[in-house]
């Protein structure tokens, strides 16, 4: 083996239950590398880096660390031993309703030989060390809660590295900042690398792989299916061994939206900013792109009643459109398919059936008596039409992947027929197959309706849209054609720089 | 998650676990009725009389308002609230359908309007300040709960309400409960053997079945699990988040006023000392309730069963001479182990 491999797992086993999740993986990690592990959702990432974090117990092989046996039974101990995980729910990284200082030397507070009382000056000298060392320009008496999430993530993996670790997990890092916040974290992986730490870099964003990448693992159904080195990075080949298939990019046959089916006029959505115009046809998927905070969201629940626009009038099908909640939204044909699943979409008591129906409830049942016999019907219906994995349409939520879980969310707003469906990052956290599969899905059904599709991530937009609006400060700046894009002008908009070139 | 922490040395994982899964799967689904039948046999072999049929009755009788009460906060757990009102409100409605037939002179019909009404405005209050004015569940219901401990005595200045009494201004309250009133709480429907159920236990089986068919069977009540799952979801899904909350505070409101009802009917007066243990009897029937066939949640079934369980394991302990001060000792006992099959042992507990 060669010398730099800090770490070495052999063989690694893990099932739960009769399910097999890790059937044997081996995998190196080096200091002064990132090596980003590549898998969709369901290949065990999750589940491995759980195991290397001392969360689960392996069933079988070997973990080694700088020589010797690596064998974590909880994640403090993981942590004492030199391996840290930055986990991807940027929130369990940090306490909310502490300053930053505290957050940077939490870990010192308690264990073995924390001091009985607490020392806010001596909490807020270690703190700068901590905050210097990772140059880190921060208030260290601000409040964590009032930080946005880019910095909240700053302050964790500085609280992470505080340990001095061998080996930096980080899972999913950017999936919930701007290009910019995400800049700024990559350039404190730089610092990290330099300084000898051996980074295993979970993501499925092929820029921050790009950007980062020394080395790429591709994981697939509990196995290591390709290892990609050396001076140029074979980022398809990784792809392909992760995913088993070929993707083709922009497959997409770009269409004409057809009779106007929305029209919105000057819709204000934030006091400070301009009015927006504009139509979606029937038939064509409009997908509208922007940075992280420029009012996409809000413009989604403005469409859908779960939010009340400042101004400006909407007409859905030639008639006043103005929903005052969402259930008259609903009633109209105007769905929305909510980001962030697990806080707006899924119902987790509910299972499969249950969550697809819970819109359409009036609608299925007779004389407000529900039938679960046509529920789970329309189910089975969609689950083979969407493939979702799953035993039956009355598995538990919580046992999906994310890809299928999204797949459910999506499935339950195409159960009937709407005029307007809107989707609000219906990607997040969803792998490449799961997402194909959906955008799909969606371009096969677009007909009959008028779809807009909210993305952060423009290759997401190239995949499935036939036209492409661009937000910036909370109105509409830019619109393009899928099929002849000026990269420049979608990007400089995105940037939000037509506002200079327009005074 | 206990047995995946145990580190194993053989590699190859062995399809060895899923009998020992579903036993154990098993064993929270049928555990506290298998608990309950034993329970049963054990008592039915160790006194005499336990098994006859006026026994049975004497318990479903002894569980009644609480059940009804029970039944009535299990709507509230449904959508994620809790009320600690509805004892007070019961013990109010007492007071009120009292005040209302000896000292008013009214008659029994417009006593038991009076009482529901009262239920569902205290259920509307409740639901108000929750919903719109922000408080939270406990702490606004913990408030209407002294309020009505207070109110209820304000009439008549601290005391039981009784015909004859001596009303504060000096004179004397010549009303009396209505026959029909009365009734409520004495008559028997014959049922295999002349006389045999009373009214409580009629009308307890009825709201059970019918509480529980509106929670399992409607899509308002679906609604009402969703929104005590995920509130946010719901609410995207189209639902009416605030209106489901407020109505759930009036069921609750308006079964603990039948509760009162009743036991007015049953005591044939005001009695200000009676329905003390009347709320934690009730919220513990209904906790209990989540262990029932592995739940883990709210539901009228178990919520029936689990004051069931109560009223059987008080009188059996009752014909072995168990002293009448251990009963307390002994209920909160089984809702600390009713919890922890519900949160140690069961797939809500390990999410």
């Amino acid at each position: 083996m060669d010398e730099e491999a800090v770490f070495r797992i052999a063989g690694l086993h893990k099932a739960f239950g009769p399910i097999p999740v890790l059937r044997g993986v081996d995998l190196t990690l080096k200091s002064g590398a990132v090596t980003v592990l590549m898998g969709a959702n369901g290949a065990g990432k999750s589940t491995l880096v759980k195991i290397v974090s001392g969360v689960y117990a392996r069933d079988g092989g070997a973990m080694i660390l700088a020589g010797e046996a690596f064998e974590p039974a909880t994640p403090a101990e993981a942590m004492r031993a030199g391996v840290v995980t930055v986990h991807q729910n940027i929130n369990d990284g940090v306490v909310a309703d502490l300053d930053v200082a505290t957050n940077l030397t939490l870990d010192r507070l308690s264990g073995k030989g924390a001091p009985l009382l607490f020392n806010p000056r001596a909490v807020r000298r270690q703190a700068r060390l901590v905050a210097e060392r990772m140059d880190l320009t921060l208030d260290l008496s601000a409040m964590v809660g009032d930080l946005p999430l880019a910095d909240r993530q700053m302050v964790s993996i500085a609280r992470a590295m505080a340990h001095e670790p061998k080996v930096l997990i980080l899972d999913e890092p950017t999936s919930s900042l701007s290009s910019a916040e995400a800049n700024r974290l990559f350039d404190l992986i730089d610092r990290l690398r330099a300084r000898g730490v051996a980074i295993l870099y979970i993501s499925h964003r092929m820029s921050d792989i790009r950007r980062l990448a020394d080395r790429i693992v591709s994981l697939r159904d509990g196995r290591i299916t390709g290892v990609f080195e050396g001076e140029k990075l074979d980022y398809e080949g990784a792809v392909n061994a992760m995913l088993g298939q070929k993707i083709n990019l922009n497959a997409v046959a770009v269409r004409e939206g057809g009779q106007a089916i929305l029209d919105v006029k000057a819709l204000r959505i934030a006091p400070t900013s301009k009015p927006f115009s504009f139509t979606l046809g029937d038939g064509e998927i409009v997908a509208v792109t922007g940075l992280v905070g420029v009012g996409k969201t809000a413009l989604a629940e403005s469409l859908f009643g779960a939010r009340r626009p400042l101004g400006g009038q909407m007409t859905l099908d030639g008639r006043a459109y103005a929903p005052r909640d969402t259930g008259l939204a609903i009633a109209s044909g105007v769905f929305l398919v909510a980001k962030d699943r697990s806080d707006n979409g899924i119902v987790p008591d509910f299972n499969i059936y249950e969550n697809m129906s819970l819109p359409f409830l009036r609608r299925l049942s007779s004389f407000s008596v529900s039938r679960r016999d046509r529920e789970r019907a329309e189910a089975q219906r969609q689950i083979a039409s969407l493939a979702i994995v799953c035993r039956s349409e009355r598995d538990e939520m919580d046992m999906l992947s994310g890809g299928n879980q999204q797949k459910v969310m999506v499935a339950r707003w195409l159960t009937q027929a709407s005029r307007v469906l809107i989707l609000d990052e219906p990607f997040q956290g969803v792998d490449i197959a799961a997402r194909r599969d959906i955008a799909k899905k969606l371009r096969a059904s677009a007909a009959g309706r008028a779809t807009l599709v909210f993305l952060t991530e423009l290759d997401e937009a190239f995949e499935c849209a036939d036209r492409i609006l661009v937000m910036s400060e909370h109105t509409i700046v830019g619109e393009h054609r899928n099929s002849q894009i000026d990269m420049d002008r979608l990007l400089a908009e995105i940037a939000g720089q037509h506002e200079a070139a327009e005074q | 998650m206990t047995e995946t922490q145990m580190p194993q040395a053989n590699a190859a994982p062995r399809p060895a676990l899923p009998a020992r899964a579903s036993l154990r799967d098993h064993a929270i689904r049928y555990g506290f009725i298998v608990l309950l039948v034993g329970m049963v046999l054990f008592f039915s072999l160790s006194t005499s009389g336990f098994t006859s049929p006026q026994s049975a009755v004497f318990i479903l009788q002894s569980v009644s308002i609480t059940g009804i009460l029970a039944l009535g906060v299990t709507a509230t757990l449904v959508v994620g609230g809790f009320d600690l009102s509805i004892g007070s409100v019961a013990t109010t409605a007492m007071m009120a359908s009292s005040y209302a037939m000896v000292v008013m002179g009214l008659d029994g019909w417009t006593a038991v309007a009076l009482c529901l009404a009262i239920g569902a405005i205290v259920g509307v209050i409740n639901g108000v300040l929750i919903v719109y004015m922000r408080v939270p569940d406990l702490l606004a219901t913990l408030g209407m709960m002294f309020l009505l401990v207070g109110l209820q005595r304000i009439p008549t200045e601290g005391r039981s309400i009784a015909t004859g009494m001596t009303m504060p201004d000096g004179s004397t309250a010549n009303g009396t409960f209505s026959p029909e009133f009365l009734a409520l709480g004495r008559h028997r429907f014959d049922f295999f053997q002349p006389n045999l159920l009373p009214v409580s236990v009629v009308m307890l089986i009825a709201l059970a079945i019918l509480i529980w068919f509106f929670l399992e069977y409607t899509r308002f009540g679906r609604m009402m699990y969703a929104v005590g799952s995920n509130e946010r979801a719901a609410q995207l899904a189209g639902a009416p988040v605030k209106a489901y909350k407020i109505w759930a505070y009036v069921i609750s409101g308006v079964f603990a006023s039948i509760g009162g009802i009743l036991l007015a009917a049953r005591l044939g007066r005001g009695d200000i000392a009676s329905g003390n243990n009347l709320l934690l009897d009730s919220v513990a029937a209904a906790l209990i309730g989540f262990a029932v066939l592995g739940a883990a949640k709210p539901n009228a079934f178990g919520t029936a069963i689990g004051a069931l369980f109560v009223g059987i394991l008080l009188q059996g302990l009752t014909m072995m001479n168990a002293p009448y001060y251990t009963q307390d000792f002994v209920k909160g006992a089984v809702l600390v182990v009713a919890l922890v099959f519900t949160f140690a042992l069961s797939k809500r507990g390990r999410r």
